[in-house]
C-alpha cells in the first residue's frame, strides 16, 4: 500500500500522559499506610481495642490525610476531591465485605460435602445425619429444575405481555397495573405459598405437588420479569415504533417484528433475573410442594423437593454431617445463581453480530 | 425492473456545480437561490406515475388545547416535489404527520380538516389506516433502520410488516437500493446489520425501505438535517429520481435544498399563535419574487 507520507516521517510512540506517575501513585499508597499507622497508634494508646475500631479509624484517617495532602499540594478543591475519592473507595470495600464473606463461608464449608454421589443419589434411603458420602441431592436438583421451568413457562409470557401492555398499549389501566406490579414485587414469598395453598391445594387438589410449587414461584416471578422487561422496552427508541407503523405495519406486527427483536438481549436478562429471584425460595415449596426426599419426575402428584428445601432440612437436624450437607447444597445453589447472573450479563452485553 | 440509470441526468449535474458554488459563497444571497430555483426545468409528465397526488383541505391541529396549526390547504400534484419551509415550531412537522396519520400517535393530539388521497379522505370513518400508510411512505429526520435486521431484511421489512407477498425478493431489494442510490455501496454486504452503515447510508437505507411497498406519496421530515453535504447531495439526487414516479413532500431548514429539489414551496410561520401558511407557490416564484414581505425576509435569511 502506498503511503502519502514520506518514508522519513517519524511516528511517535503512543503514550498516556494522563496516567498517574510512579511518584503520584506512591504518594497515594503512602496516604493509606499513614492512615493505618495512625489508627494502630490510636488503638494501642486508647481503650479502643480490636480489629473493628482499627478499620473504622483507618477509614477516617485516610479521609483526613487525603484531604490534607490535597490541601497542601493544590488547594481546597483538590482536597475535597481526594477525600470524596477515599470515601467512595471505602464505601465500595464495605459493600464488598458481606459478599466476599458469603462466598468464602459457603465455599470453605460447602466443598467438604461435595462428592460424586451428590449428583446421582437422593435422600429416600438416608437421613441428613448419615455419613456425608451417602445420599445426595439429585432429587432436589431435579425438583428445582422442574419447578423453576414450569414457573418460567407460566411467568415469562405473562410478564412480557404485562410489560408490552405498560409500554406499548399504555391503556387506561396502565397506571394501576404498574402500581400493582411494583407492589407485587415486594410480596413476601410465603404469602405466595399461602395463596396457592388456600386457593388451590386445600379446596381443589388436596395434595402436595411440584405444579403447586411452580405456581407459587410464578407469582413471585411475574413482577420481576414484568418490571425488568418494562424498563428494557422503554429503552427502545420511539423512532423504531413510528418507522414500523409508517411502513404500514399494525401495532401488533410492529411490536412483534421490530420492538421485541430490538429488545431481545434485555428480555433474556429479564428472564434470567426472574429465575434468580425464585430459585432460592424455600417457604412456598415447603407449603405447597411438600419437599420430598425421593426423586419425583412427576410435577402433578406427590411431594417434590428443591435445593433450598434440601438446605433448610439439612440445617434443621443440626448434626455435623447434616450441617455439611446443608453447606454443600448452598454451594450448589449459589453456583447455580452465579452462573445465571453471569449468563445474563454476557447475553445482555453481547453486541449485534456484524 | 427497469435498468437503473447510473449516470446522473445532465440537469442534476448542473445542480451539483450550482450547489458547490453556492456552498463556497458564505451566506445566502437571494439572487443565487433564485437562480438555483430557476435552473430547475419542468419535468415532462411520466407515464409511470403512481396515484393522483394528495390534497390537504383546511388542516388544523391541536396538542391538548394548544392550537398549533391553522387552516392549511395545499394540493400536492402527482409527481411534484413540494418543500415545506419555515422556522422551527411553525408546524411543518405536525402538518406532514397529519398527512399519513402519524399525528394521532401523540396522545393529546387532535385535528380538523380533510386529507384526500386519490380523492378519498384518509380520515373518513372505516378507513384502513395501515393501507393508507402503505401508500404514503415516510422518511424521518433521524436515520432509523431496524437494528435487529440485516440491510436486506430492512428493505423487505415494509412487506413483512404489512404481510404482503413478493414474487422475487432479491430483485425487489436490488431495485429499491438502486433507486435509493445505495446499491453499489452495499451490494456485497446485504447480510450485515443496518447499524454498520454510516449515517447517510442509513438514511438512504430508510428511503429504500419506504420504496419497497411502492408508495404513491413520500413524506420526508428533514431527511438530511443529520447528514454531511455529500450524503445530502446523494439523497437530493434520489429525490429527483423518485419524483419521476411519486409525489414527494419534504420538510427542510435548508433554503438551498428547497430551491434545488422542489417544484413548489410552502412557507409556514407562527407568530406566537398557531402555525399558518404564509405563501405557497412555484419554488422559483417563492425564491425570486415572493408576494409576501415575510417570505422574502425568511428566504433571504433576515430572520428565522
Amino acid at each position: 500500500m502506498m503511503s502519502i507520507n514520506t518514508p522519513e516521517k517519524k511516528i511517535p510512540t503512543p503514550q498516556k500522559p494522563w496516567k498517574p506517575s510512579v511518584a503520584e501513585r506512591s504518594q497515594s499508597i503512602a496516604v493509606g499506610v499513614l492512615a493505618a499507622l495512625a489508627s494502630i497508634a490510636v488503638v494501642a494508646l486508647t481503650p479502643m481495642k480490636g480489629l473493628l475500631p482499627f478499620l473504622i479509624l483507618s477509614g477516617i484517617f485516610a479521609i483526613i490525610i487525603g484531604y490534607l495532602k490535597g490541601l497542601i499540594g493544590r488547594g481546597s478543591t483538590t482536597a475535597k476531591n481526594n477525600s470524596v475519592g477515599v470515601l467512595l473507595g471505602l464505601g465500595m470495600t464495605i459493600a464488598l465485605i458481606p459478599i466476599a464473606s458469603i462466598l468464602h463461608t459457603t465455599i470453605s464449608r460447602g466443598y467438604k460435602g461435595l462428592h460424586w454421589g451428590l449428583w446421582l443419589n437422593d435422600m429416600s434411603l438416608n437421613t441428613s445425619t448419615d455419613p456425608i458420602a451417602e445420599g445426595g441431592l439429585y432429587h432436589a436438583l431435579v425438583g428445582t429444575l422442574i419447578m423453576v421451568s414450569i414457573a418460567l413457562v407460566i411467568a415469562l409470557p405473562l410478564g412480557i405481555l404485562t410489560a408490552i401492555y405498560l409500554t406499548e398499549i399504555k391503556g387506561r389501566f396502565a397506571r394501576p397495573v404498574r402500581f400493582l406490579v411494583q407492589a407485587m414485587s415486594g410480596v413476601p414469598s410465603i404469602v405466595a405459598g399461602l395463596f396457592i395453598m388456600s386457593a388451590i391445594v386445600y379446596p381443589i387438589t388436596k395434595t402436595f405437588s411440584g405444579l403447586m410449587g411452580a405456581l407459587a414461584l410464578s407469582i413471585l416471578m411475574i413482577p420481576t420479569i414484568a418490571r425488568t422487561a418494562e424498563e428494557v422496552l422503554l429503552l427502545i427508541p420511539n423512532d423504531l415504533r413510528e418507522a414500523g407503523v409508517a411502513l404500514g405495519g399494525t401495532q401488533w406486527r410492529t411490536v412483534a417484528m421490530v420492538v421485541l427483536p430490538a429488545a431481545r438481549s434485555g428480555l433474556v436478562t429479564a428472564m434470567i433475573l426472574g429465575i434468580a429471584r425464585v430459585v432460592g425460595e424455600t417457604a412456598p415449596i415447603l407449603l405447597v410442594s411438600g419437599g420430598g426426599d425421593a426423586v419425583n419426575y412427576n410435577p402433578f402428584t406427590g411431594p417434590m423437593g428443591s435445593l433450598p428445601f434440601y438446605v433448610w432440612k439439612s440445617f434443621f437436624f443440626g448434626t455435623e454431617e447434616a450441617t455439611t450437607r446443608g453447606w454443600a447444597g448452598l454451594l450448589v445453589l449459589l453456583s447455580f445463581v452465579i452462573i445465571l447472573f453471569f449468563l445474563a450479563r454476557t447475553l445482555s452485553t453481547k453486541k449485534v453480530k456484524r | 425492473m427497469s435498468s437503473p440509470d447510473l449516470s446522473a441526468p445532465k440537469q442534476m449535474q448542473e445542480r451539483h456545480t450550482e450547489m458547490t458554488s453556492n456552498q463556497e459563497t458564505s451566506g445566502t444571497s437571494p439572487s443565487s437561490l433564485a437562480s438555483v430555483a430557476a435552473a430547475r426545468t419542468t419535468k415532462a409528465p411520466s407515464a409511470k406515475r403512481l396515484g393522483t397526488g394528495l390534497e390537504a383541505k383546511g388542516i388544523h391541529a391541536w396538542f391538548g388545547t394548544n392550537h398549533v396549526l391553522s387552516d392549511i390547504s395545499i394540493d400536492f400534484a402527482s409527481g411534484s416535489v413540494t418543500a415545506l419551509i419555515g422556522p422551527s415550531g411553525c408546524g411543518k412537522s405536525t402538518f406532514i404527520r397529519t398527512l399519513n396519520r402519524m399525528h394521532e400517535f401523540i396522545p393529546t393530539a387532535a385535528m380538523a380538516g380533510e386529507v384526500l388521497l386519490d380523492g378519498k379522505d384518509i380520515y373518513a370513518p372505516g378507513t384502513d389506516v395501515t393501507k393508507i400508510r402503505l401508500k404514503i411512505g415516510m422518511v424521518f429526520q433521524k436515520p432509523n433502520p431496524f437494528p435487529s435486521m440485516t440491510i436486506g431484511e430492512n428493505v423487505m421489512s415494509g412487506l413483512r410488516l404489512s404481510q404482503l407477498k413478493t414474487s422475487n425478493k432479491d430483485d425487489l431489494i436490488e431495485e429499491c437500493l438502486h433507486r435509493a442510490g445505495l446499491w453499489n455501496e452495499v451490494k456485497d454486504r446485504l447480510d450485515e446489520h443496518g447499524g454498520a452503515l454510516s449515517g447517510g447510508q442509513q438514511q438512504r437505507l430508510c428511503i429504500a425501505r419506504s420504496l419497497a411497498v411502492s408508495p404513491h406519496v413520500l413524506l420526508m421530515d428533514e431527511p438530511c438535517s443529520a447528514l454531511d453535504p455529500g450524503s445530502t447531495l446523494k439523497i437530493e439526487d434520489t429525490i429527483a429520481e423518485l419524483s419521476e414516479t411519486m409525489t414527494i413532500i419534504i420538510v427542510t431548514h435548508n433554503m438551498q435544498q428547497a430551491a434545488r429539489v422542489s417544484d413548489y414551496t410552502a412557507f409556514f410561520l407562527s407568530d406566537g399563535g398557531p402555525g399558518e401558511m404564509v405563501e405557497y407557490g412555484k419554488t422559483s416564484d417563492i425564491f425570486s419574487n415572493p408576494r409576501d414581505k415575510r417570505t422574502e425576509n425568511y428566504v433571504t435569511g433576515r430572520f428565522g
